[in-house]
């Protein structure tokens, strides 16, 4: 379905370096139109330079922008059809709600009465019509933003930038501007670059999220996507929770593969993986089964630490024999007494296999530079 | 109100008094007295031996509508007001630059203004008299050059007065102005980009918008003083471009004639209290007067 769109925003080879802080490492990115894509990724990880040199606040040090094919090198913030909310909103402190709406048509010269019309229109569709003779001081948070979305939207851009446009709100105002955001942008059909840093977020928003991590992009895709199907470690690890085990295939046959982990092995279907390829294997805690009796095909056992039952479900922590610990939850059922011996298993599918040598050689190199 | 007993004087009243009494104290000694003295002064007679006598008379202000002081008077707010124009001129880029240079020379830049301001500036009034001088180093220079025979006369007219004026108020400007250009969030110079405006429209719709309290209050610390500044009209401007101060100075020394001083000084102190009403009038932050 996302092949049939057209590709509004092509990030090609892009490099930032800021002196020795290399911080977006050969990013290739295609966005496209309408769309909403969340950028996320902890603080550091490049996101928000990324939206900066889409906005055109920076250039990036290599590799090209185009926005409908037209590469965005030379042009200047003010020469590029994308609009940005910032994250503190920068509102212009001394104009009223409508200047700072009015803004950007009076610099493109919009007449007088149209201008007024798209500001009222626009002020109505934020839920701020009546704040016109209002200045931002006057305003709560929630308000500002509404009034920093509805400046940028009211050029029509073709790309909307937002950089952790609700991060000053309360979770409760948060919550429901997500929600809002999300319903603009679908009225609107206004591509959105989100940056965040908050997962949920990014999973309730996104058409797609695009995972950074040091500078290098993750994985790009649907939140199901990202959360069913994770590419990298980092990707397993950052999007929910989830248990982990490092292994290698110590064998293939049949369409199977036989992992050998630290504390135990298991078979799983192949995944196009070789014969003493190092592997990690993600389990999602709502994956994770347990039996009192083995289980045919595993070979994880472990004891019981800890249950905790929070409303409809039962968290149970159970310790593997080299000490890690496994996440396991299930709709509340009858619990098992502590330090009980449980054999771990899943369903074929439930496991994720993911490629961990990449991890390692990038991690040796490291240390090799480094050293 | 809670009435004052002897024991609310102790916990409350005392403690307050012992940390106002000092300041005001200090302020009644050095500011309050001298100034009465002088408000007093202003409405005292001279006797027949230029000795003042605590006489009333209003004859000193009436001398003050006197043709040739009214034309000191406007010499004097001529060069007040080209005084604070050009040091708004270029004390704004210089501060901008400064306030936003990401430069690890910034505070060397920062110090450049401020170490002038710690010399003397009598001293440093007359560098600019000897620089400019009929055998001073720029003429010698043009002569070398070939440029003239003669020596040219820089010095004694109103322009050389201001230049001093500029120079040595310079300071004044620049540290508000600096203060209001740092306190500009960046983003919002980023907003107005994004927004399509240009580096012209973000600098007159933003930039000089949100730094208008500095550029007020920079007016006002060198519009004042520039008033005042008798030794620079006189070293600099030889008398031709005399500045109230110079009156004032004048009634005190060769004068004699301390009354008519004081008025003048009256007249002056009103001036400044109308231009700093008038900024708070405009909403100016007193706090930026360093009040």
């Amino acid at each position: 379905m996302t092949d049939k769109k057209k590709v509004i925003v092509e990030i090609k080879g892009v490099n930032k370096v800021y002196g020795t802080n290399h911080v977006v490492k050969d990013l290739d990115l295609d966005i496209y139109e309408g769309e909403f894509l969340t950028l996320l990724g902890s603080s550091g990880c490049g996101k928000t330079t990324t939206l900066r040199m889409v906005a055109g606040f920076e250039e990036p040090t290599r590799g090209s922008i185009k926005v409908e094919n037209e590469d965005i090198h030379n042009k200047e913030p003010y020469e590029r059809d994308v609009n940005t909310v910032f994250q503190s909103y920068a509102l212009f402190p001394h104009m009223t709600i409508y200047d700072n709406v009015a803004y950007g048509l009076k610099m493109k010269k919009v007449k007088r009465a149209e201008i007024k019309e798209r500001v009222t229109e626009m002020l109505d569709l934020v839920q701020l019509g009546g704040f016109e003779k209002r200045y931002p001081s006057q305003l709560s948070g929630g308000q500002k933003q509404r009034v920093a979305i509805a400046r940028a939207l009211i050029n029509r851009p073709k790309v909307l930038l937002l950089d952790e446009p609700l991060g000053a709100l309360d979770l409760k105002l948060r919550k429901q501007m997500q929600l809002e955001l999300k319903r603009l942008q679908k009225k609107l059909n206004i591509t959105f670059i989100y940056v965040t840093h908050d997962q949920e977020e990014a999973l309730t928003m996104s058409d797609r999220i695009c995972i950074m991590n040091e500078g290098v992009l993750q994985q790009v895709g649907t939140p199901s996507d990202i959360y069913e199907a994770p590419r990298t470690r980092f990707v397993a690890t950052f999007i929910g929770e989830t248990n982990l085990f490092d292994g290698i295939v110590s064998s293939k046959a049949d369409g199977r593969l036989h992992i050998s982990v630290e504390s135990g092995d298991f078979y799983v279907p192949d995944e196009g993986f070789a014969a003493d390829e190092m592997l990690a294997v993600s389990v999602r805690p709502e994956r994770m089964l347990y039996s009192t009796e083995p289980v045919d095909g595993f070979n994880l056992v472990g004891f019981v630490k800890e249950q905790i039952y929070v409303g409809s479900v039962l968290k149970t922590v159970v310790e593997l024999a080299n000490g890690n610990e496994v996440k396991i939850e299930r709709l509340a059922g009858q619990e098992l007494p502590n330090g009980g011996k449980v054999y771990l298993y899943w369903k074929d599918g439930d496991a994720k296999l993911i490629h961990t040598f990449d991890d390692v050689f990038a991690e040796a190199v490291e240390d090799i530079v480094m050293k | 109100m809670a009435k004052l007993t002897k024991h609310s004087f102790r916990s409350n009243t005392l403690p307050a008094l012992t940390m106002v009494g000092p300041v005001t104290l200090w302020l009644a000694f050095f500011v309050a007295i001298p100034l009465i003295y002088v408000f007093i002064m202003s409405f005292c007679s001279l006797d027949s031996g230029y000795n003042v006598v605590f006489e009333f008379t209003l004859a000193n202000y009436e001398r003050l509508f006197d043709p040739n002081y009214v034309q000191i008077y406007i010499t004097s707010i001529l060069v007040a007001f080209f005084t604070t124009v050009l040091c708004i001129i270029i004390g704004y880029p210089f501060s901008f630059l400064i306030a936003r240079t990401t430069s690890k020379h910034k505070a060397l830049l920062y110090m450049l203004v401020i170490i002038p301001f710690w010399t003397n500036s009598l001293i440093r009034i007359y560098g600019w008299r000897s620089f400019l001088g009929a055998n001073g180093p720029l003429n010698n220079f043009l002569k070398e050059m070939h440029l003239t025979d003669t020596p040219i006369q820089f010095l004694f007219n109103r322009g050389t007065t201001v230049l001093g004026m500029v120079y040595c108020l310079f300071p004044f400007m620049v540290l508000p102005l600096y203060t209001a250009i740092e306190k500009l969030d960046k983003s919002l110079l980023e907003a107005s980009s994004d927004l399509g405006a240009r580096g012209f429209s973000t600098f007159t719709r933003v930039i000089i918008p949100l730094t208008m309290s500095g550029i007020f209050s920079g007016s006002i610390m060198v519009f004042i003083p520039s008033l005042g500044y008798f030794f620079v009209a006189d070293i600099l401007g030889g008398g031709n471009s005399d500045v109230i101060g110079n009156l004032i100075e004048r009634q005190f020394q060769s004068g004699n004639n301390w009354p008519l001083g004081a008025a003048l000084s009256i007249i002056l102190i009103l001036i400044t209290l109308i231009l700093v009403k008038l900024y708070q009038k405009m909403g100016g932050d007193m706090e930026s007067l360093g009040v």
